[in-house]
């Protein structure tokens, strides 16, 4: 069963504007025990998702309809009580910049056992999985290193020490919001190589996010592709980055500078910027910088298999199989 | 070609204040830096965090002092050059800074901003309407933009909006910190053909400090790895990417993951943290890290060794080389 399943989420905010219409009729599954990758640019609506399904949303924000299921359970019906005692037990995340995440003027040895707090056991104890959990992560020395203070850390190991807290209940899910953007690209691959590590050893489901094309490949299982609010493909890793079905998937790897084998003054991009999210255009949401657009586009597409298990919103698709 | 900047052996140290019980010491942020850019070229600048690239280029833009060493602009010392007369050569040395909304006061206008530097030369005597739309057509932005403020623009055009007043006064070298940090992928492409244009057009030289190599692979002419405030490596940039000698340039070549599930790449993990840079290891600094050291590694420092369009700092520069053998 998936651990988690989001279907149709809408999630707009209130503005001076008129209603900004962040997320609509988002659907993402996360299977259990597999890493799942969320790539978008800015705007698409990464950390609106991640606030709706952590249930930390802003006080202008609104979930017109939709649901998310996790476990089974819909967590837009429950309780502020119910949902304090999923978090950090069974949904746990890690932020992106690590050098915020702790609190400047406790060690971590402390913050590492206060956040057991809802666990009978004794301070020792408590201190024993903390040790093992540092171990786990990476972090030398793990012992001594409880009683130092956030500042004696590096960038990369504080990020560290955040998966480890973030691990220590053993939770089911794992929300990763672009936990190494903020990282050199050497600690960037040790990061990615112990999440993997860890997701195997503790067997929960990852909702990774990143706008770094190349670490969705090397760490997820699979893929959802974002833009302006909705999902515009998602699919298999293979499947996706291999075979792209929407425009805007294609463009996005084609720009990619790693994606690029000769050398090249003039990179591709995206001409035109993202949609106004209040006055929302009325067809695909992609079609004003889409180069394949054509009149069906005027309507907004439904999500289509373009192949099994992999799908896109798109109306090339319906296209080239009946062509 | 001329040669435009001629950096010789710089060294920029910084006072550390010690603790109660502690002296004073200290540190090089950068420690020996040589390296020339020639009229018109790019030259990359590559390193992880605390590596001393920002510091190295704010010694050649005159912000920080360089301690030791020389800073030739076209023959002319710049260390130790007073700042009253350093002012006057900020029409041809000009850095456009990191962050691209927090280096735009966001109590000016755009048209201020840009044409600031024409009031900082005592330039009055310039159309300041005339040179603002010039400016903002120069770096693709509608001249509609000259009225409005910083908060009203996205990341990427403050981005062109710091671009147009770095080139305000004709410069003849840019320095660029990070310009494609924090972009989307595809707005970077766009930041990046826009300064190949304006180099084309304009002939400046530009020096490019970055973390992301594929960035430098396919702009630069010459690429510098820095490594505790000393270049590992340093060359003609297709030379070095397809032949890195240091395995420092190995490793952050390896760690540049590629946007395809299947591709093989050689990983070369790096072991443990960057050390500080107030205890540097003995002999090479970064055999504390390097997955290929030997006894060697950590009791001679290397020499710099010239191999045809490129020089590193490696004992054992092939190392890494037999253990791909074995690898495939």
């Amino acid at each position: 069963m998936a651990v988690l399943d989001i279907q149709k989420l809408s999630v707009s905010y209130a503005t001076p504007r008129g209603e900004l219409k962040a997320l609509r009729d988002v659907s993402i599954t996360v299977p259990d025990r597999k890493i799942v990758g969320i790539v978008g640019e800015s705007g698409c609506g990464k950390s609106t998702l991640i606030s709706a399904i952590i249930r930390l949303m802003a006080p202008n924000a609104h979930v017109g309809s939709g649901q998310v299921a996790f476990k089974g359970e819909d967590l837009l019906t429950k309780g502020e009580a119910q949902i304090r005692a999923l978090r950090g037990t069974q949904i746990s995340m890690v932020f992106q910049d690590p050098m915020q995440t702790h609190n400047p003027v406790l060690t971590v040895g402390r913050q590492m056992i206060d956040i057991q707090y809802r666990d009978a056991l004794s301070k020792a104890e408590k201190r024993k999985r903390a040790v093992d959990m540092l171990a786990l992560v990476g972090i030398p020395d793990p012992e001594a290193r409880l009683n130092q203070y956030p500042f004696e850390f590096s960038g990369g190991m504080r990020q560290r020490i955040a998966i480890a807290m973030a691990l220590m209940a053993r939770p089911a899910l794992l929300i990763a919001d672009e936990p190494t953007t903020a990282l050199d690209a050497t600690l960037e691959v040790q990061i990615i190589k112990r999440l993997r590590e860890l997701q195997d050893e503790i067997g929960c489901s990852i909702l990774f996010i990143s706008h770094h094309l190349g670490v969705i490949a090397e760490l997820c299982d699979e893929v959802v592709v974002m833009y302006a609010g909705e999902v515009v493909e998602a699919g298999s890793v293979r499947d996706v980055f291999h075979s792209p079905a929407h425009p805007y998937t294609r463009a996005l790897l084609e720009c990619d500078p790693g994606h690029i084998k000769e050398k090249t003054r003039n990179l591709p991009t995206i001409p035109g910027n993202i949609p106004d999210l209040v006055n929302l255009p009325s067809g695909c949401i992609f079609a004003a910088r889409c180069p394949r657009r054509f009149d069906a586009c005027t309507a907004r597409p439904a999500m289509a298999e373009a192949s099994a298990g992999h799908g896109t919103a798109c109306h090339l698709i319906g296209m080239e199989m009946t062509a | 070609m001329n040669t435009l900047l001629d950096i010789s052996d710089v060294v920029v140290r910084f006072g550390v204040r010690g603790g109660v019980f502690r002296s004073a010491g200290t540190i090089d942020a950068v420690s020996g830096v040589s390296l020339k850019i020639e009229e018109g070229q790019t030259y990359g600048i590559v390193g992880e965090s605390g590596s001393g690239k920002t510091t190295l280029a704010r010694a050649v833009a005159g912000l920080h002092h360089a301690s030791e060493g020389s800073i030739l602009y076209l023959g002319k010392e710049l260390r130790n050059l007073p700042e009253t007369q350093f002012r006057k050569l900020r029409r041809e040395i000009v850095m456009m800074f990191q962050d691209p909304i927090g280096s735009l006061s966001p109590r000016l206008s755009i048209k201020s901003l840009i044409t600031e530097p024409f009031r900082i030369q005592g330039m009055t005597d310039r159309d300041l309407d005339a040179e603002a739309r010039r400016l903002l057509q120069m770096v693709g932005l509608p001249p509609e933009f000259a009225a409005r403020y910083p908060y009203q623009i996205s990341g990427g055009q403050a981005r062109r909006v710091g671009v147009a007043r770095a080139l305000a006064l004709d410069p003849k070298l840019l320095i660029a910190d990070e310009p494609t940090a924090g972009l989307d992928v595809s707005i970077q492409g766009e930041m990046l053909n826009l300064l190949a244009r304006l180099q084309d057009e304009l002939g400046l030289a530009i020096m490019i400090i970055t973390h992301n190599l594929n960035v430098v692979r396919h702009i630069t002419d010459r690429v510098g790895i820095m490594y505790l405030g000393k270049l590992v490596e340093e060359g003609d940039t297709d030379t070095v990417f397809a032949s890195p000698q240091h395995p420092y340039t190995l490793a952050l070549l390896a760690a540049n993951p590629e946007p395809d599930p299947d591709a093989q790449l050689m990983r070369i993990e790096l072991q443990g943290e960057p050390p500080s840079i107030l205890r540097r290891p003995k002999g090479c600094e970064f055999h504390t890290r390097c997955p290929f050291a030997q006894a060697r590694c950590a009791a001679e420092v290397p020499d710099w060794q010239v191999k045809g369009a490129a020089a590193h700092r490696c004992h054992f520069p092939s190392a890494w080389e037999e253990n791909r053998m074995e690898k495939l």
